[in-house]
């Protein structure tokens, strides 16, 4: 019988082709097993890591569910109120030009208490790049429905189905923004596959390396699961997701600079 | 030779924060302190210091930029009056909570409500009590005059950075818009970014090898952590109330009766003292600069000299709560205060002096 390889063995420095970036700390996710949010955390710190970027980074998270992200972040981080994080950012980069400054926000946050501030951050064409998490709910709440909750998709509260007549419709803030003259890269992406993931992290990268541009304001969402939220296993939640979400979300650049 | 010039306070002070090294403001209009924003535009900025001025969609926004700038180390500050300022106390209570240093203006106007622009001092609950959620106290200081109004945006950023906190000058709409001369000092050079790292070295400025990372929050989940933050900053308060406050004596030493006042009803109580002296009244003032920390012992002590004070403010009757305070029975506190924007007179103020403690001698507690 041939040797069976025992762990060491298969840690040996030769056989290394991955390892966590140095941007993430040693700090345990909190989020639940199966969430989307440690993917896209771990994507941005990786190309924030790739480009030599940590000592001229200052992120900004708000509440929902990455509150914490100052604890995984291995960067300068500000913690900014429900909805406010672009006017933080806005804060920060009209005083430090130079720096790269990000926003991590989630759909509650960008899309209902602070659309206003999200509207115009991208109508100002400030130089900040925009991570956005949409995962339809607001998951650090409980699962409440969010502007982004589709047609007939149950939450916390609307335990019959999100009914469009009195509950309005998904909003589809993306394609918005994207409309104004003061956005410059705008992309839809997930991070569900590794295939996805590997699409992600090229957007992810361009709407960093952009930001030295001055050319306006980048923005990638992310169509995320809320496996807790959606009441569904994490497999289940991503076939959802792909069913579901991404027909009303679809998923690719939607634009780009000419 | 001086640099003496007939200013509005609300231009005073806009030029007041360009010397003081101030490097961005965020602002939205609101009557009667548009001033501030449309003189620091008007003097290009950008090219005397360096200064960022930007206009925001909202008082929230304005609030949520100042708090990005200060958490990174700038000298940042917002102007608005009152329904703006209503706006911003999330966004003041979230400064609090990360001891963020920031320069705060109030022009204030009369409400409740969309109210009135004329002035008001109807917003000393929510300036000195704490509009915002959470335990916590912002210096306050009450300028008088429009030289303190430019004076006090060098003053309001020294103490800002001094104890890490909000300053907020709380002005109103007579002291914003009026006109007087203004002695101007010299420009107070902006940090540099690396000034910024030394002076504060918690700022979020790019986590460099030689540091761990900086974060700014207000969130600690553990109530036992959370209960030792708010411990310290009742600490700092406390501290403040100790060193830092200020105010002004005019005629007390000899003072039988006692107005207190601040800002504009400081300036109408200054005549009247002036006007009572003239009716053989010994009649002084007690003007209280800074309203948080507030000048409790200097009344206390006052109360074991006078007959009775009169605190008068335009309001319903505010600041006379922290009076009665200080003075803790020792003598009668009345209160006399105009509503929703009218100013009250010298010679009215006089009479309600005369009339509550010296025509009327005999003491019936007050019943508001
Ligand atoms: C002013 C204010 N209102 C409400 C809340 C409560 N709250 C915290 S997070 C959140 C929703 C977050 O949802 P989302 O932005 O979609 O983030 P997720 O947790 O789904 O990632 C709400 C309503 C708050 N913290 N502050
Ligand atoms: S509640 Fe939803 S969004 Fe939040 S960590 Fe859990 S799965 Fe992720
Ligand atoms: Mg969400």
């Amino acid at each position: 019988m041939s040797h069976i390889p025992t762990k060491d063995e298969i840690c040996e420095p030769e056989n290394m082709v991955y390892s966590r970036t140095c941007l993430l700390t040693d700090n345990a996710l909190s989020y639940c097993p199966g969430c989307g949010h440690g993917t896209a955390h771990r994507l941005i710190m990786e190309v924030i890591e790739e480009m030599n970027l940590q000592a001229d980074t200052i992120g900004v998270a708000p509440v929902g569910c990455s509150v914490l992200a100052y604890d995984f972040m291995n960067i300068d981080m500000q913690q900014a109120a429900h909805g406010r994080a672009p006017a933080v950012a806005t804060g920060i980069k009209r005083l430090y030009p130079d720096k790269f400054v990000f926003t991590y926000q989630g759909d509650g946050d960008l899309a209902a208490i602070g659309t206003g501030e999200t509207i115009h951050v991208c109508n100002r064409g400030e130089n900040i790049t925009v991570f956005f998490v949409n995962n339809g709910i607001y998951g650090m709440t409980g699962g409440q429905m969010a502007p982004t909750t589709l047609p007939n998709m149950k939450t916390a509260t609307s335990p019959f189905g999100r009914d469009t007549e009195t509950m309005g419709y998904p909003l589809k803030i993306t394609e918005l923004i994207a409309n104004l003259p003061g956005t410059y890269f705008v992309s839809r992406q997930s991070v569900h596959t590794p295939a996805n993931v590997r699409k992600a992290k090229k957007a992810i990268e361009k709407a960093i390396s952009y930001q030295k541009l001055n050319k306006g304001l980048c923005f990638v969402e992310i169509v995320s699961n809320c496996n807790s939220g959606w009441k569904m296993t994490p497999l289940e939640s991503n076939k959802w997701m792909e069913e579901n979400m991404f027909p009303y979300y679809p998923l690719g650049d939607i634009k780009v600079p000419k | 030779m001086k640099d003496i010039r007939l200013m509005k306070g609300n231009e005073a002070i806009a030029e007041g924060v360009i010397r003081a090294g101030c490097d961005g403001y965020f602002g939205y209009p609101i009557t009667p302190q548009s001033e501030v924003l449309e003189y620091l535009m008007a003097n290009k900025t950008k090219e005397r210091t360096g200064m960022i001025v930007l206009q925001a969609e909202s008082e929230i926004a304005s609030i949520h930029m100042v708090y990005g700038g200060a958490a990174a180390g700038k000298r940042v500050m917002t102007s608005s009056s009152s329904p703006g300022i209503s706006l911003m106390q999330e966004g003041i209570s979230f400064m609090a909570g990360t001891e963020l240093p920031c320069l705060l203006l109030n022009v204030v106007r009369g409400g409740p409500g969309l109210g009135t622009i004329q002035p008001s001092q109807s917003d000393y609950f929510q300036t000195v009590k704490g509009g915002g959620h959470g335990d916590y106290k912002m210096i306050v200081l009450a300028p008088a005059s429009v030289q303190e109004m430019y004076d006090f945006a060098k003053l309001g950023f020294e103490l800002a950075f001094k104890h890490r906190i909000q300053v907020m000058v709380l002005s109103d709409g007579a002291i914003g818009q009026m006109m007087e001369k203004v002695e101007l000092d010299e420009q107070v050079p902006r940090w540099t970014d690396a000034e910024i790292k030394i002076k504060s070295p918690w700022a979020t400025t790019g986590k460099t090898p030689d540091r761990e990372r900086n974060i700014i929050t207000s969130l600690d989940l553990n109530p036992v952590k959370q209960e030792i933050i708010n411990i310290n900053l009742q600490k700092k308060f406390k501290h403040i109330q100790d060193t830092e406050v200020r105010f002004e004596r005019i005629q007390c030493d000899d003072a039988e009766y006692l107005f207190v006042a601040y800002g504009s009803s400081a300036r109408i109580c200054q005549k009247a003292v002036l006007l009572g002296r003239e009716r053989g009244i010994k009649v002084g003032l007690l003007r209280p600069i800074t309203l948080f920390p507030f000048p409790t012992i200097e009344l206390a002590k006052l109360a074991k000299q006078v007959k009775g004070m009169l605190s008068v403010e335009m309001s319903a009757g505010q600041m006379v709560e922290d009076v009665r305070l200080a003075v803790n029975g020792v003598v009668p506190v009345e209160h006399y205060g105009r509503l929703g924007g009218i100013m009250p007179a010298p010679d009215e103020v006089l009479n309600i002096l005369e009339k509550n403690f010296i025509k009327e001698k005999s003491y019936e507690p007050h019943t508001n």
